[in-house]
C-alpha cells in the first residue's frame, strides 16, 4: 500500500535474484541481510545490514526500510518477515532504517508499489531465518528437522516435547550458511497468524502522545532554522534583497542569495525531473519564528522571468482555442473515428477541463540538514530518498558516499515528498552557513511551490450505435509541453480504456507551454483521466439509454487481457468489481427520492481493480450531500492488513471527492493565488459520507492499495449528479451553483 | 522577555519575543513537538492545545496573552481520564494514517467530552469539522469519539 507515485512507465516489476548473506549481528544474535541484485546500486561495498535481529533473551528486531508516509508500511512490511519467522507480533519490535539502497532495494513510497514488490520477497527473508533456527535446533538435539515445529518464536521437538526459543538458537543459527531465498518453504496461507489480520500501527502508541516522530521534529544539537523564500512566479530569481536590514533583525544569523541549480526543469521535456534548487533568499535565524518574522520585512527585487503573465485563465483561452484545432500529434488511432462519427445515428460531444492542483501535505514540507566538511547528514521526510541524495551530491559538489540520510515519517506524501526540493534547500543553506539547519516551509510557502497536478483539457466526441454500442470515439487532449512532448506527469497513456473497446477510435493531444511546475500527485493521471473517460462514458450510456452500469459491463466485452499497466487490464476483474459493487449498493433496486441518484465508474490504476458507486442529493440550491460511498476493490488474493486497507481505501475516497468538491489551485501573473486553507481545503469532516469498502479476493498476486480507490469516486459522483439533476459535471471543481434546480 | 508559562502541570521559563505564537514556543522553546503546525492562522486544528480547559489555537495565541492560564498539550492529555480513554480508543479503532493532525484531532475531542460526555454524532462533527485530517481518516476519528465516550461508564 502507498499513496503515490511516479509516472506508469516506472511501474514494471523487477525481475528479482535474490541471495541471502547470515552472520552474527553486533551485540550477540542472528543478522539476515537479504539482497536484490540488479537494483541496489553498491554504494558501501560489503555493508552488511540486516532486516531480522534477534537478540538472545528472544525479542525480534524487524527492518522497516520504506519512508513510511502515512500509508502503513512500517507495519506491513515487517508483518510479512514476521509471519514467516513465526514469532508472535508482541514480540516484534520494528526499527525505521536509513536511505540506502545498496543494501535494501526499492525505498520508495510511491506508485503502491510496496505490496506487489516486497509480498513475496520479504515473506522468504522471514522463512529463511527461520530454517536456520530450525536446522539449529536440530544440531543440538541431534533430531532430524522433520521431527521439528516452530511457533510463537520457539522451535518443538514433537516426539520429546522439548522447546528452545530463537533467542537460545540464535548463536548457533548466526553460523550457519544462509539458505537461498528460492529455496525456502513458504507457509501455507490457511497457516496466516499475521498476514491478513488486522494488525494497528506499530507507531500508533506513539502518535497519540504527541512523541516526535515526524520531520518536523527533529532537533539537531546546535541547529539553527531557516525560511526560504523563492520568487512567486516559479521560473523566476531573485535579483538583490534588502540583505543588510535582514541581518539586524533579532535573532538572525544570517540572509543571502542562493542561485538557481541542480535539475530543476520548469518546461519539462518528457522525462520526469526530480527538482533542484531553486533560485530565492534564505534567512537563517536563531528559531522558527524570527526567521519568519525577519522574512516579512524582507524586500527582494525578483528577474519573473517569461512566465510573468501566464494565468488559469489565459491556459484556458489557449485550450479552447486549440480544441477548435486538429491534434498535433496523435497518441493512438484504431479504424477510422471522423468517418463512424458521421454515420453514428447518436453522437454527443462534451468538453472536459480540470485545474492544477496541490498536494498540501498536512505536514509542511521541511529538512534538517548539518553540511560541513564535504559531509551531509540529513533527517528528511522524503518518499524517494535516494534521488534527493543524487540532487543533494550534485547541486553541492559531495561524495554521494559522504550523505547520510535518514527517513523521517512523514505527515502525508500524496506524490509531493517523490520530489527532494526541501532537501536541496536545507543542504545548501546549511552548508552556506555551516551549521545544523532546520528548514520548515510556511503553509504559503507549501501551496504556492507544489509540483503540481496539472491542469488539463479534453474535447470528446462519441458515437453511439442503433443497438446502443459505442462505435466511434474521438478525443483530443489539451495539456502542458512542448515540441510535442508532454511536462512531467501530463502524459496521457495510450492505452486508456477504452481503448481497445471501441473499433474506431482516435486520441489526439496538443500541448502548450507552462511556467508551472507539475508533478505526480496520488493515482498520477488516472485521478483525471479516469474522471473524463467514465462521465463521458456515462454520457453516451444516456444517449443510448442504458443503464449506467450495464452499459460500463457490456464496454468491458469479452474476457481477456486488454493492453494497459503491468500485464495488462483483465476485463474479467473489471467485471468482478463492477458486480459486486452493484449487489452491495443495491443498484437499481431502491427508489430514491427526486434529486437523488446513484453513479458508478471504475477504474484499472497500479494493477488495481476498483469499482464504486456514489448516491448523492442534490438541493434545489445546488447544494450537494453524499449519501454514501460503496467501493469494490479487487487487489489479488490476500489483503495484508485489513484495518489499514480499509482506513487507506477510505482515505483515498475522501481525498477524491475533496478534489472533485473543493481543490483547485488558480494561477495569476505567473504565480499561485491560493495560499491556505481557506483557498484549498481537502475534504471536511462535515462533508465525509459513510464508505463501505468490500474486497474481491481473487487469485492474483497481492497488489497496492494507496492509489486505486481514488479515482472511480470522482466520475460516480459526477454520474450521480446527473441522475439526480439531469445536468452534466464538465468542470471540476464542481460548480455547485450551476446544479440549482 | 522572559516568561513563566503553566504547561502540563509545570512551570517552564523561556526567553522569546512577545509576539512568538504559543505555538512556536511550546515546539522550539520548550521542544514540546506534539503540537504541529499546519496552516499558522487557525485554519486547520493540528496546533489545537488546552488553555484553561478550551480548545484554542496555539498558532494563533502570541506567548503574551497566556499569563497565568493553564495550557495543556498532547504530551499530558494521557494523564487526564478523558483523555487517556481516547488515546485508547484512537489505538483500538487504528485511526491514523500518517498520524500528523492526530494531536489536534485528539485535544479537541477532549474539549468536547469534557463539555458533552455523551455527544451525538452531529455533536462530534459539529466540534470536530474544523481539524482537518488530509489523509482522510474522519470516518475513524467519529468512531473513536463514540467508543471513548461510551468507555466512560465502564471507566
Ligand atoms: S496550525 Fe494552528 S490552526 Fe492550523
Ligand atoms: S492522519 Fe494524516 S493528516 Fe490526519
Amino acid at each position: 500500500m502507498s499513496q503515490v507515485s511516479p509516472p506508469k512507465k516506472s511501474i514494471r516489476l523487477p525481475s528479482r535474484r535474490t541471495f541471502l548473506i547470515a552472520g552474527t549481528a553486533a551485540g550477540g544474535g542472528l543478522v539476515l541481510a537479504y539482497y536484490v541484485s540488479g537494483i541496489g546500486k553498491s554504494r558501501k561495498p560489503g555493508t552488511l545490514n540486516a532486516y531480522v535481529r534477534i537478540a538472545p533473551d528472544n525479542t525480534v528486531t524487524i527492518m522497516a526500510k520504506n519512508p513510511e508516509i502515512g500509508q502503513g508500511v512500517k507495519t506491513m512490511l515487517p508483518m510479512l518477515i514476521a509471519e514467516e519467522l513465526d514469532v508472535d507480533w508482541k514480540q516484534v519490535r520494528i526499527e525505521q532504517t536509513d536511505a540506502d539502497e545498496s543494501v535494501y532495494p526499492g525505498q520508495i513510497a510511491g506508485g503502491s508499489m510496496a505490496t506487489p514488490l516486497n509480498y513475496e520477497p520479504m515473506r522468504r527473508v522471514g522463512a529463511a531465518a527461520r530454517q536456520m533456527l530450525v536446522t539449529a535446533a536440530a544440531q543440538t538435539w541431534k533430531v532430524p528437522e522433520s521431527e521439528l515445529v516452530t511457533g510463537s518464536g520457539k522451535v518443538r521437538h514433537v516426539p520429546t516435547g522439548r522447546t528452545l526459543t530463537y533467542g537460545e538458537l540464535v548463536d548457533k543459527a548466526a553460523k550457519l550458511p544462509a539458505p537461498s531465498l528460492d529455496s525456502v518453504k513458504l507457509k501455507d496461507p490457511k497457516d496466516f497468524k499475521i498476514i491478513g489480520h488486522s494488525t494497528p500501527g506499530i507507531d500508533g502508541p506513539m502518535l497519540v502522545k504527541g512523541e516526535p516522530l515526524f520531520g518536523i521534529d527533529v532537533t539537531v544539537p546546535g541547529m539553527f532554522y531557516a525560511v526560504f523564500q523563492k520568487c512567486p512566479v516559479p521560473a523566476g530569481k531573485a535579483v538583490s534583497a534588502n540583505l543588510d536590514t535582514i541581518k539586524k533583525m533579532p535573532g538572525v544569523r544570517d540572509a543571502f542569495l542562493v542561485p538557481a541549480g541542480g535539475q530543476f526543469g520548469f518546461i519539462a521535456e518528457g522525462d520526469m525531473q526530480y527538482s533542484g534548487l531553486m533560485s530565492g533568499v534564505a534567512v537563517v535565524a536563531d528559531s522558527w519564528w524570527r526567521a519568519e518574522k525577519a522574512r516579512e520585512a524582507l524586500k527582494v527585487k525578483w528577474d519573473e522571468g517569461p512566465t510573468r503573465l501566464q494565468s488559469s485563465e489565459g491556459f484556458a483561452r489557449a485550450a479552447a482555442a486549440l480544441g477548435k484545432k486538429a491534434p498535433a500529434f496523435t497518441l493512438r488511432n484504431d479504424g477510422d473515428a471522423a468517418a463512424a462519427l458521421k454515420g453514428a445515428p447518436h453522437v454527443i460531444e462534451a468538453a472536459y477541463a480540470y485545474p492544477f492542483i496541490a498536494h498540501a501535505t498536512m505536514e509542511p514540507q521541511n529538512c534538517t540538514a548539518d553540511v560541513r566538511g564535504g559531509k551531509a547528514e540529513i533527517w528528511a521526510p522524503s518518499q524517494m530518498p535516494e534521488t534527493g541524495r543524487e540532487l543533494v551530491a550534485k547541486t553541492l559538489g559531495l561524495d554521494p558516499k559522504n550523505i547520510t540520510i535518514h527517513m523521517l515519517r512523514a505527515g502525508g506524501g500524496f506524490g509531493r515528498r517523490l520530489m527532494n526540493d526541501y532537501m536541496v534547500e536545507a543542504a545548501w543553506i546549511s552548508q552556506a552557513v555551516k551549521a545544523p539547519v532546520k528548514l520548515v516551509w510556511s503553509r504559503a510557502d507549501d501551496m504556492q511551490h507544489d509540483f503540481y497536478r496539472p491542469a488539463g483539457w479534453h474535447f470528446c466526441k462519441g458515437g453511439v450505435d442503433k443497438a446502443g454500442k459505442i462505435v466511434a470515439w474521438q478525443q483530443h487532449f489539451v495539456s502542458f509541453g512542448k515540441n510535442n512532448k508532454f511536462a512531467n506527469s501530463c502524459d496521457m497513456p495510450p492505452y486508456s480504456f477504452p481503448a481497445g473497446r471501441v473499433p474506431n477510435l482516435n486520441y489526439g493531444a496538443t500541448v502548450m507551454p507552462s511556467g508551472i511546475p507539475t508533478g505526480p500527485l496520488r493515482a498520477p493521471g488516472d485521478n483525471a483521466f479516469v474522471w473524463v473517460f467514465l462521465s463521458f462514458i456515462d454520457e453516451l450510456a444516456h444517449a443510448a439509454r442504458k443503464d449506467p452500469l450495464q452499459f460500463q459491463i457490456d464496454l468491458l466485452g469479452k474476457p481477456e487481457l486488454l493492453p494497459g499497466e503491468g500485464e495488462g487490464l483483465d476485463t474479467r476483474r473489471l467485471l468482478g468489481v463492477l458486480e459486486k459493487v452493484r449487489a452491495m449498493s443495491g443498484w437499481g433496486k431502491r427508489k430514491l427520492p427526486k434529486r437523488t441518484g446513484m453513479g458508478v465508474a471504475f477504474a484499472y490504476c497500479h494493477l488495481g481493480y476498483v469499482a464504486e458507486v456514489v448516491e448523492v442529493a442534490v438541493s434545489r440550491e445546488g447544494e450537494i450531500k453524499i449519501g454514501k460511498v460503496w467501493a469494490a476493490v479487487d487487489i489479488g488474493r490476500q489483503i495484508v492488513n485489513p484495518t489499514a486497507a480499509e482506513n487507506m481505501a477510505q482515505g483515498a475516497i475522501i481525498d477524491g471527492l475533496g478534489e472533485a468538491l473543493n481543490q483547485k489551485i488558480t494561477i495569476e501573473n505567473g504565480r499561485v493565488v491560493e495560499d491556505n486553507f481557506d483557498g484549498f481545503s481537502p475534504l471536511t469532516m462535515r462533508q465525509t459520507p459513510p464508505i463501505e469498502v468490500q474486497f474481491v479476493l481473487t487469485d492474483h498476486s497481492p497488489t497496492g492499495l494507496g492509489e486505486p480507490p481514488l479515482p472511480p469516486v470522482l466520475p460516480a459522483l459526477c454520474n450521480a449528479i446527473f441522475a439526480a439533476t439531469g445536468k452534466r459535471v464538465r468542470s471540476l471543481p464542481i460548480d455547485t451553483a450551476l446544479l440549482k434546480a | 522577555m522572559r516568561y513563566s508559562l503553566h504547561v502540563n502541570g509545570h512551570i517552564h521559563t523561556v526567553d522569546v519575543d512577545d509576539d512568538t505564537p504559543l505555538l512556536w514556543v511550546l515546539r522550539d522553546a520548550m521542544n514540546l513537538k506534539g503540537t504541529k503546525y499546519g496552516c499558522g492562522v487557525g485554519l486547520c486544528g493540528s496546533c489545537t492545545v488546552h488553555i484553561d480547559g478550551e480548545p484554542v489555537h496555539a498558532c494563533r495565541r502570541p506567548v503574551s496573552s497566556i499569563g497565568i492560564s493553564k495550557v495543556l498539550t498532547i504530551e499530558a492529555i494521557g494523564s487526564t481520564p478523558i483523555g487517556a480513554r481516547l488515546q485508547e480508543a484512537w489505538l483500538k479503532v487504528d485511526v491514523m494514517q500518517c498520524g500528523y493532525c492526530q494531536p489536534g484531532q485528539i485535544m479537541t475531542a477532549a474539549a468536547l467530552l469534557a463539555r458533552n460526555a455523551a455527544p451525538s454524532e452531529e455533536d462530534i462533527v459539529e466540534a470536530l469539522d474544523g481539524n482537518l485530517c488530509r489523509c482522510g481518516t474522519y470516518l475513524r476519528i467519529i468512531e473513536a469519539v463514540k467508543l471513548a465516550a461510551a468507555g466512560r461508564k465502564g471507566a
